[in-house]
Parts: C-alpha cells; sequence; structure tokens
C-alpha cells in the first residue's frame, strides 16, 4: 500500500501544503480535499472537458492529473477565476444567452473560453467551435455557448479599442489579461 | 474509474529513472504527459505499483537544430507544434498534423514522445515521424542509440523500444524548399479518433515528383507506409491520372480493420479518398510554384 507524500502547490493564489495519496487525481484533491468544488468531475478519462483548471495558465483536464505532479505548480480553478473577476464578462454573457442548462459543463466551458480569450484578438465562430471541441455539454446543442463566447470576444475588443477583425496579440500566448 | 494504488518517484535525470526502473523489477511505468497513460490507469487496464516521472527531465526539452538536423525533444507538448517557430519552419507536417490531435488542454500537456512511445494506431504523430523519415533517440541503461522510424511501430502498441528504454528525442531532416508536404483526417467530430488519415511529404523538382513517403493512420495496428502508392508517383508529375494510380495500389499495403462504424471496404475507399485529395493538393502547390524552383 502506497502512503501518502507532501505536496505543495499554489491553488488560486493561496499556497497549499498537503498530505496526498499518489493515485489521487488534481481533480479529486481540489474537491475532496479542499473542497472546491466548483471543478467538475464527469467521465475522469480526459473526455467530457468538465473537470479543466488552469495549469500554470493553461487549461488541463484534473482528472489527467495526479495531485502530485502538480508539486511547485500553480493551480487556477473556476472559483479562482471568479474571485479575481477575470471571468465576469464571460459568465455575464453565459447568463444573458442562456448559455447553459444543467449547467455541469460550465465549469470547464469557462475554463476554455477564458484559455482562448487570453489569447487576444476576436476568434471566428470555427474558432470558437474548435476550442470547444473537448467541452462536452448534454444540454443547449452549443449555439448559445458559441454565441456567449465570440459576444464576450466582441465586448473585449471593443473595450480594448481594437477593430473587430485585428489580431491584438501574438497567438499561443498564455498571459493573463486580466492580471 | 480510479486507479489502483501506486507509488510515485519524480525523476531528475535519465539515470534517475533507469535506476527507479531497476529497483522496481519492471512493475512500473514512465509517466510524461499523462494523457494516455492515466486514462488507462483509471480504467484499470494497467496497474503498475510505480509511476516514473520523467516530465522534469531537461535532457528531453527543446526544439532546436543540433548538427543539422531539428532535434524535438521527447517532451514538447502537442501544443508547441502549433506554436514552435522552429517547427513551423523545419517540419511543417508536424504542424498541420497538431490541430488533428485530440482537444486543446489535452494538446497542452500531452507530448510528443509520449504518443510516439504509446503507438496507438489512431494517433497522428507516429504516422507523421514515418512520413518525415525521422530517426528516434532512445536512451536505456545500457546506453544511447537512434533507430529510424521505418520499423520502429512493430504492432498494437509494439514498438522497437526495449524495457526501460526511454525515447528522448525526434529528429528530423530540416524541410528544404523543394520540399512539399500535407495532412488531413477524417474524423466524425473533431478530435475524435480518426476513420483513416494520412500525412504525406515529398521532394519536388518542379512539378516533379523526386520521392515522395505516403504514411497513414487507423488503418491497421500500427501506422503504415503505403510503399506501392509512393513507388507509382515517383519520378512522375502528379497529374489526375498518376494520382489515380496511386489510389489503386493502396490495397496493396493498407489492411484496415473492420469495426462497428465502419467496414473494411468503407475505410479502404476513404483512404483512397484522402490520398487523392492530399496529393491534389502537393499537385496544385508544385503547378503554382514549381515553375519559380
Amino acid at each position: 500500500m502506497s502512503g501518502r507524500v507532501p505536496v505543495s502547490m499554489s491553488v488560486d493564489g493561496r499556497t497549499v501544503d498537503a498530505l496526498v495519496e499518489p493515485r489521487t487525481s488534481l481533480g479529486d484533491f481540489l474537491r475532496n480535499d479542499l473542497g472546491l468544488t466548483g471543478t467538475h468531475l464527469g467521465c475522469e478519462m480526459g473526455v467530457c472537458g468538465a473537470c479543466l483548471v488552469l495549469l500554470d495558465g493553461q487549461a488541463i483536464h484534473s482528472c489527467l492529473m495526479y495531485a502530485v505532479q502538480a508539486n511547485g505548480r500553480a493551480v487556477e480553478t473556476v472559483e479562482g477565476l471568479t474571485e479575481r473577476r477575470a471571468i465576469a464578462d464571460i459568465q455575464k454573457a453565459f447568463h444573458e444567452r442562456n448559455a447553459l442548462q444543467c449547467g455541469f459543463c460550465t465549469p470547464g466551458m469557462l475554463v476554455t473560453a477564458y484559455e482562448l480569450l487570453s489569447h487576444g484578438g476576436a476568434p471566428s465562430r470555427a474558432e470558437i467551435r474548435d476550442a470547444l471541441s473537448g467541452n462536452y455539454c448534454r444540454c443547449t446543442g452549443y449555439e448559445a455557448i458559441v454565441d456567449a463566447v465570440d459576444q464576450t470576444a466582441k465586448e473585449r475588443q471593443k473595450q480594448a479599442g481594437c477593430p473587430q477583425d485585428g489580431r491584438a496579440a501574438a497567438p499561443g500566448g498564455t498571459k493573463d489579461n486580466a492580471a | 474509474m480510479k486507479a489502483r494504488a501506486f507509488e510515485y518517484a519524480k525523476a531528475t535525470s535519465l539515470q534517475d529513472a533507469f535506476d527507479a526502473f531497476a529497483r522496481a523489477s519492471g512493475d512500473c511505468c514512465y509517466l510524461a504527459g499523462g494523457q494516455s497513460l492515466i486514462p488507462s490507469l483509471s480504467l484499470r487496464l494497467q496497474a503498475p505499483s510505480l509511476l516514473i516521472d520523467i516530465s522534469g527531465i531537461g535532457d528531453m526539452r527543446g526544439v532546436g537544430i543540433v548538427d543539422g538536423m531539428l532535434r524535438i525533444g521527447a517532451l514538447t507538448r502537442h501544443a508547441e507544434m502549433l506554436t514552435s517557430p522552429e517547427i513551423a519552419r523545419h517540419a511543417p507536417l508536424l504542424r498541420l498534423a497538431a490541430p488533428h490531435v485530440a482537444h486543446p488542454a489535452i494538446r497542452n500537456k500531452g507530448t510528443i514522445g509520449g504518443t510516439i512511445a504509446l503507438a496507438d494506431p489512431a494517433a497522428e504523430f507516429p504516422a507523421v515521424v514515418l512520413a518525415l523519415d525521422a530517426e528516434l533517440e532512445i536512451a536505456g541503461p545500457g546506453g544511447r542509440r537512434r533507430t529510424k522510424a521505418d520499423g520502429f511501430f512493430k504492432g498494437l502498441y509494439e514498438t522497437g523500444l526495449e524495457p526501460g528504454e526511454i525515447l528522448t528525442a525526434i529528429l528530423v531532416r530540416p524541410f528544404d524548399k523543394r520540399d512539399r508536404c500535407a495532412f488531413d483526417e477524417l474524423a466524425r467530430r473533431r478530435g475524435d479518433y480518426a476513420i483513416v488519415g494520412a500525412g504525406v511529404q515529398g521532394r519536388f523538382h518542379a512539378e516533379q515528383v523526386e520521392a515522395l513517403r505516403i504514411a497513414f493512420l487507423s488503418v491497421g495496428p500500427a501506422p503504415v507506409r503505403a510503399r506501392n502508392a509512393e513507388s507509382a508517383v515517383r519520378g512522375r508529375t502528379l497529374s489526375p491520372a498518376v494520382i489515380a494510380d496511386a489510389q489503386a495500389t493502396l490495397h496493396l499495403d493498407l489492411d484496415p480493420a473492420e469495426d462497428a462504424q465502419t467496414s473494411r471496404a468503407t475505410r479502404l475507399h476513404l483512404a483512397r479518398v484522402l490520398l487523392g485529395r492530399l496529393l491534389g493538393k502537393l499537385a496544385r502547390e508544385a503547378r503554382n510554384e514549381g515553375g519559380r524552383a
């Protein structure tokens, strides 16, 4: 039987020290040990996308990583993004456009949308669909979700004073434009 | 959906990883990006007593030209294939294939070394390294060796890696201005396993093919070259008739499996369709630009 091992990581800006079993997924650790239940575990095999969190600023599946692997890394959950109002506009657009019904997939959708929009520019609807292709929603049919992300992208562009079709930042960057 | 209990060791060097492997008497797995290994542990298809995390080994990182070859560290993430200027310039076929690899969040974590060492027959990069005529750099307790991608993929999840060995880098001859490449696949939904996929790369003299390599995925237990189709286009201009000749040879090289969704005949047909599209793309490019070469 494997014993618990010490880990230390940053979660939503706070340092967390804990003892974990090596087989505990990051998702289970966030939910069960830290009580951060905004991260949802659906398929637990990297298919549904409900469990996405940011690891050092990049979206990853918290079911496809063990908590021990996050030792020394910075994890940000949907709670952290909400707390620092990094996704307030995306959440508002989801609300206005009714882009959720049961809401199970929404945390993952928000993390994907956050990462996509942090690349800068206004992605096309095809690019939004492509980015969301790893997030399953079984209620809405995606149309409203794509609308909400599209609307947020355009509003951010307007606020930044960029032309609608302009590409503000280099592709592939993961800079946090809300920080 | 929870893995059996295991112990975890983070290797700081290749030697460290080999030592841990020896101590575990082989009842262990190397963990890099984990995007295929972790689901298989969750489904309990595998239950090693030790995971050796090799994701921190510096020797296996970085992309750059070394001794005239593009060296891609095995820990390079799929997402980097889309963003690295070295990949775009020296191995554009990898860049063309990368958007087809799973979904963005998987690409942020999964590694090229991992997908090649696992050799899933539906994975994109194993077929791409075959089309690129890449060499694989492998380290083991006994030292380092290099092997051609040709011959590395032996069967379903079966490769030329010996127990304990680690794939450390992929070496690719840099893309030349006479080279052309294309990649595409047919899948039900974006990011799904392909019904059939293929990568092609060849060297042209104006519109004439000097040599061209064609590698298919998802049409058998391992990625496979379509050698008869390659011969059919060698030394010729990619006219519709030559492309049709190449398509007509595919049954000699591909032995696609039948599954609940796709019959063998359908898969072979789709392979021909795909090859026609890819060679058609190269033909158009050669026609439009080749005259100037």
